[in-house]
């Protein structure tokens, strides 16, 4: 646990905000907070549920967003590349940040190299959506983000494992 | 239609206070009603923005109710221009609603009462009801005359519980309903392994704390609040809960626990239930606190 900690830790530190991210980011600190709302109104409004062709409903727990009340899920699919795509379900009807943040982590890590996913600092969050929200509606963003780099990281534990065994 | 009418389904579920309640309907027939004041609070504050019942303000519980640096409500100057700028006399009624069951409505409405605004009331539902009945809404944001509105200072003794209050409360083996999840009251992780808990070091309940989850007072399909029998069912038939009881009911901030002091108080009728808005955050990271962890 202490391990686990400290590798957080870590990345939180040396975190890296993937371009498009980034840029999204950028945008939303330009802006006052009523912009910021219209802003992610409109994010919010591109929602659409993950496709059956990914997962259907009842979704896995292990795909569920920890801490978040709007029931987030995330889910993750394979390129040939080795990058991911994203996908999300909010089973919240009302869950209208988590739609947002859905829709903004799909537009803008999905083909992003793995080790900069599992490197965005959840500070992301908070120069998005301010920090002037509900613990617990943040707390809901980092466990949708938690949960998006759980996906990346387990791969790249399986990359290293099977690098290693080969060598 | 009448108000008798308006309210008799609120009416015939047996609530100790039934006129803390107002139907959609009732809300729908009172929109240009200049002494009612409709008041949204949300936790996901998008959603105001979104869309509101026309004529409906905007009550933020992070900028509007709380201290702006201390963990802490707004005090007695702040509620004043609040209630100024949201147009708000002593005598206006006002009808709270939001997201998530009235979660938050309740929350607004609780820290209203630290101030005595005892002219007030939740429109049974929420936004979820309203929403689903497609009544109309709108992203005007009205503006009312500000008013001159006098406050006493906040009352932190009647219906707010602070940390050491509770240790005795704990101590006394008087009632306490934990109203989180099961998964937080028993200390589970609801996370993945490799992931500590975020925002509290130490997972469990308050010793002698009862479980029951908050929405269980709410029917999921409309948000509603379940007839007072049903209520019963829960708080005194399943944890033993009596009117009589010296109550304590907490959460992780003290907003879910809200809506359960909103049920004890208003539609149960008990005489003495008080809110910890410390809440789990600060017992389960205070240092030295007795745990109770099954």
């Amino acid at each position: 646990m202490g391990q686990c900690r400290g590798h957080a830790d870590r990345e939180a530190l040396t975190g890296f905000v993937p371009g498009p991210l980034a840029d999204v980011a950028a945008e939303f600190e330009s802006v006052d907070r009523s912009m910021r709302a219209e802003m992610l109104i409109e994010y919010a409004d591109q929602f659409e549920s993950v496709p059956a062709t990914v997962a259907t409903r009842p979704f896995a727990e292990v795909n569920r967003a920890p801490r978040c009340e709007s029931e987030a899920y995330v889910f993750a699919t394979d390129r040939p590349d080795g990058s991911i795509d994203l996908w999300f379900a909010v089973e919240n009807p009302q869950g209208l940040s988590a739609k947002a943040w859905a829709v903004i982590l799909r537009q803008t890590l999905s083909g992003q190299p793995l080790e900069d996913i599992a490197r965005v600092p959840q500070d992301t969050i908070f120069r998005i959506f301010g920090r002037d929200g509900s613990m617990g509606k943040g707390m809901g963003l980092i466990g949708m983000l938690d949960v998006v780099q759980h996906e990346a990281r387990t791969r790249l534990d399986k990359r290293k494992r099977a690098h290693a065994m080969l060598h | 239609m009448s108000e008798t009418v308006l309210l008799a389904d609120i009416v015939a579920r047996g609530y100790a206070q039934p006129d803390v309640l107002v139907s959609t309907e009732w809300v729908a027939q009172n929109l240009k009603n200049p002494n009612i004041r409709l008041v949204e609070s949300n936790e996901d504050t998008l959603l105001y923005a979104s869309g509101h019942i026309p004529g409906a303000v905007h009550v933020d519980w992070a900028l509007d109710l709380n201290d702006p640096i201390r963990r802490d409500y707004l005090d007695r100057a702040g509620f004043e221009k609040l209630m100024s700028r949201i147009g708000v006399t002593p005598s206006t009624t006002v009808v709270f609603y939001g997201d998530k069951n009235n979660w938050w409505a309740c929350y607004a409405f609780w820290v209203f009462q630290l101030f005595g605004h005892s002219n007030a009331k939740v429109m049974d539902g929420g936004r979820l009801k309203w929403e689903k009945e497609k009544r109309a809404t709108t992203r005007d944001v009205p503006s009312y005359p500000t008013t001159s509105y006098t406050a006493p200072d906040r009352d932190d003794t009647r219906i707010r519980a602070f940390r050491d209050e509770v240790l005795t409360h704990m101590r006394a083996k008087k009632k306490m309903v934990d109203v989180r999840s099961p998964q937080e009251f028993t200390g589970e992780r609801t996370h993945m392994a490799e992931y500590p808990q975020e925002g509290v070091l130490r997972g469990g309940h308050i010793p002698g704390a009862r479980n029951v989850p908050w929405a269980r007072a709410a029917n999921p399909e409309d948000g509603t609040f379940k007839d007072a029998a049903a209520l019963r069912a829960i708080y005194e038939g399943e944890i033993g809960l009596r009117p009589e009881d010296d109550v304590v009911a907490y959460c992780r901030i003290g907003e879910r626990s809200s809506h359960t002091w909103f049920v004890l108080t208003y539609l149960l009728g008990y005489k003495r239930v008080r809110n910890y808005d410390g809440s789990w955050t600060e017992w389960g990271n205070a240092v030295g606190m007795p745990i109770e962890k099954p």
